[in-house]
């Protein structure tokens, strides 16, 4: 099977690329902003940054807009070197992180905005139309005499993803766009959001350090840390095949043991964990005999059992979760970790509670062989 | 204690000194202003309107006054805005403090002393003289409107500079960032962007800078030479050289008139301008 069993890469190479980063290095003084950053945008994906605060992405995305430029490498828009281009001039519209709306001029001026500033001039009847038609996209028809303090926060970015739209930008760039709305308007933002980029065809660039909403929205996600790219690669890919411990951990929830390779001759590698236990379980990447290493497992990938094979564990904490039931489980000497056990095998075990005993075993194929970075 | 009883209690200082020292000092000069000239000066209590009808004497004073104030007011603004934007826009955050302080210094020492250093920079030795050498000859500074004018600025600067640096230091610099993204050149953007949003600063510093401009008297003394004289300098003639207190009440009393007008247009004028709810500091 192609590219391992993963949902078709949504960016085969003969997309055209929109824009691109190309060794870009951005220094602040003494701080490394940016650091080889190296990421080819194709034309109507949905592509995101995600990484924890301070670890460039945002760098990144000023970068293109031209609000930074770049101390080392290339930026590409449209096939045109821009490195040095102000953001007036560049074909890129920006959400800004609090929306950034001018707060003296209406929900329609705001919107309007770009469109008054083009030269020669376009017809004011003109501007009404389309003013009036990107408040159609973004459901806010009869807001337009509005005064952006009158909006509430979720009317407000509507307003400020019609200001950015209006342009038909070829890149759209969110700046956590979402990080001010409280979770359940974040839900409907989302797929808002991906409606409207399928339905104007243009590229998304988001900026977030919330994984759940780089996975639920994005075609590929960036993973980033301190100023490096980390990982590229469709929601599905990140999470099933990271290459490092960070990815495992940023991207969902993993649990993960220390140990050091002891076999590599079999499609398994073998691993000593630290308490002496050996496990099996796949690589990601290339690692040598006595190479100390983590496997990461999913706490979805766990099953708990009352008897039978496994790791003896005591029940430290239950959450229910509605479909799983989430298990804090303490071993002797691998110490606490998370398992989650869905409702099925709930009901045929019958739920544990805290104090009780039970097993732990997983699948060696569902486990995987880390940096311990 | 009730909520209201505090309230009142809390207010209590602050009403007893405008009572004490505003409401009544107005009472006593608005009613001096319908006495007499006493024989030996002072004020005989009676109740004519001969005192204002007497104002006329005095117009050069108002001319002089509602002339230079709005002009000295604007030309103040004009040179305050460029240096409060460079304060507040462009300035490394670490050499803010430093040139903020730059701009106060000049409070450090009276008044007195700095307008009298003015008189020898616009007297006979000063500019004049350095004019005289590259060849123009006759020019005289000191005594003419220009020298109060020129004391009035130097004077009144940091009061418009402080007002338009605020607005402009909290002006959200993303709304710039978001003017340059949705395409307008940066000129643009300070017309849209930057003017309109410190309107605020701008109509705090004016009204300040007129307010105490109607009432300036100090610098007209010390740099028109009595040649130009404000409403104030005929105050202090009225009350302590003529001792006609109520003439002097009335030319005071209309001072009052006159300036609540003009505030009242000059608020009317701003808010329709658009200087929005929260952030008039002053107003």
């Amino acid at each position: 099977m192609k590219n391992g069993g993963y949902a078709e890469d949504p960016n085969p190479a003969d997309d055209k690329t929109i824009a691109e980063l190309r060794g870009v290095t951005k220094r602040f003084g003494d701080v490394l902003a940016a650091s080889d950053l190296n990421i080819s945008i194709s034309e109507g994906e949905f592509l995101s940054f995600l990484g924890p605060s301070g670890c460039g992405k945002t760098t990144a995305l000023r970068m293109l807009a031209g609000f930074e430029a770049p101390t080392e490498g290339e930026v590409f828009l449209d096939g045109a070197l821009v490195n040095s281009l102000e953001p007036h001039h560049r074909p890129v519209n920006m959400v800004f992180q609090q929306y950034a709306l001018f707060p003296h001029m209406t929900v329609a001026q705001n919107i309007g905005y770009g469109l008054r500033q083009r030269r020669p001039r376009l017809p004011k009847a003109q501007i009404a139309e389309k003013v009036e038609k990107a408040l159609d996209v973004v459901r806010l028809g009869g807001f337009e005499d509005r005064k952006i303090w009158e909006m509430s926060g979720g009317q407000q970015q509507r307003v400020a993803l019609a200001r950015a739209i209006i342009n038909e930008p070829k890149l759209l760039l969110l700046d956590e766009p979402m990080a001010a709305l409280d979770r359940k308007l974040r839900k409907e933002m989302q797929i808002e959001l991906q409606d409207l980029q399928r339905q104007l065809g243009i590229t998304f660039v988001l900026v977030t350090h919330d994984q759940e909403e780089a996975l639920s929205m994005s075609d590929r996600i960036c993973i980033m840390r301190e100023g490096r790219i980390v990982q590229t690669g469709s929601p599905q890919e990140l999470y099933d095949r990271p290459t490092s411990r960070y990815v495992a951990d940023f991207v969902g929830t993993s649990n993960f043991f220390n140990g050091t390779v002891t076999d590599t001759s079999q499609p398994l590698y073998t691993v000593v964990l630290d308490n002496g236990l050996q496990v099996q379980a796949p690589p990601v990447g290339k690692f040598s005999d006595g190479q100390e290493v983590c496997i990461s497992v999913r706490p979805e990938q766990m099953k708990l059992h009352r008897n039978g094979e496994g790791q003896s564990v005591h029940i430290q904490n239950r959450i229910f979760l509605g479909e799983h039931t989430e298990y804090l489980v303490r071993h002797e000497t691998l110490g606490d970790f998370l398992v989650l056990s869905p409702r099925q095998s709930e009901m045929n075990e019958g739920p544990f509670s805290v104090g009780d005993m039970a097993q732990v075993s997983w699948e060696p194929g569902t486990t995987l062989i880390l940096d311990r970075k | 204690m009730t909520q209201r009883t505090r309230n009142w209690l809390l207010l209590a200082p602050a009403g007893a000194w405008f009572l004490v020292m505003l409401i009544i000092p107005l009472s006593v000069v608005f009613i001096f202003s319908f006495g007499e000239r006493a024989p030996a000066g002072g004020v005989v209590p009676a109740f004519t309107f001969e005192q204002y009808a007497n104002l006329p004497a005095r117009w050069t004073a108002f001319k002089n006054t509602m002339t230079l104030a709005p002009i000295g007011t604007l030309s103040a603004l004009l040179i305050a805005y460029p240096l409060a934007y460079f304060l507040a826009v462009k300035t490394n955050p670490k050499w803010k403090t430093i040139l903020l302080v730059l701009v106060i210094v000049p409070f450090w020492t009276s008044i007195l002393i700095r307008s009298y250093a003015w008189i020898f920079l616009l007297g006979g030795r000063g500019i004049p003289a350095l004019l005289e050498y590259i060849g123009l000859e006759g020019v005289r500074l000191i005594n003419t409107p220009f020298a109060v004018l020129v004391g009035i600025i130097y004077g009144y600067l940091p009061l418009m500079v402080f007002p338009i640096y605020v607005s402009l230091d909290k002006l959200d610099k993303r709304l710039l960032e978001a003017s340059s993204d949705l395409g307008a050149k940066p000129w643009r953007t300070f017309v849209q962007i930057t003017l309109p949003l410190s309107i605020p600063g701008i109509a705090t510093g004016c009204m300040l800078v007129f307010i105490l401009l109607m009432g300036e008297y100090l610098i007209p003394a010390l740099l028109g030479g009595g040649k130009v004289f404000f409403v104030g300098n005929a105050l202090v003639d009225l009350f302590l050289q003529s001792r006609n207190w109520a003439f002097g009440s009335a030319v005071a009393v209309t001072l009052v008139v006159v300036m609540l007008i003009t505030v009242t247009i000059y608020m009317r004028l701003i808010s329709r301008l658009g200087a929005s709810r929260e952030d008039v500091s002053i107003m």
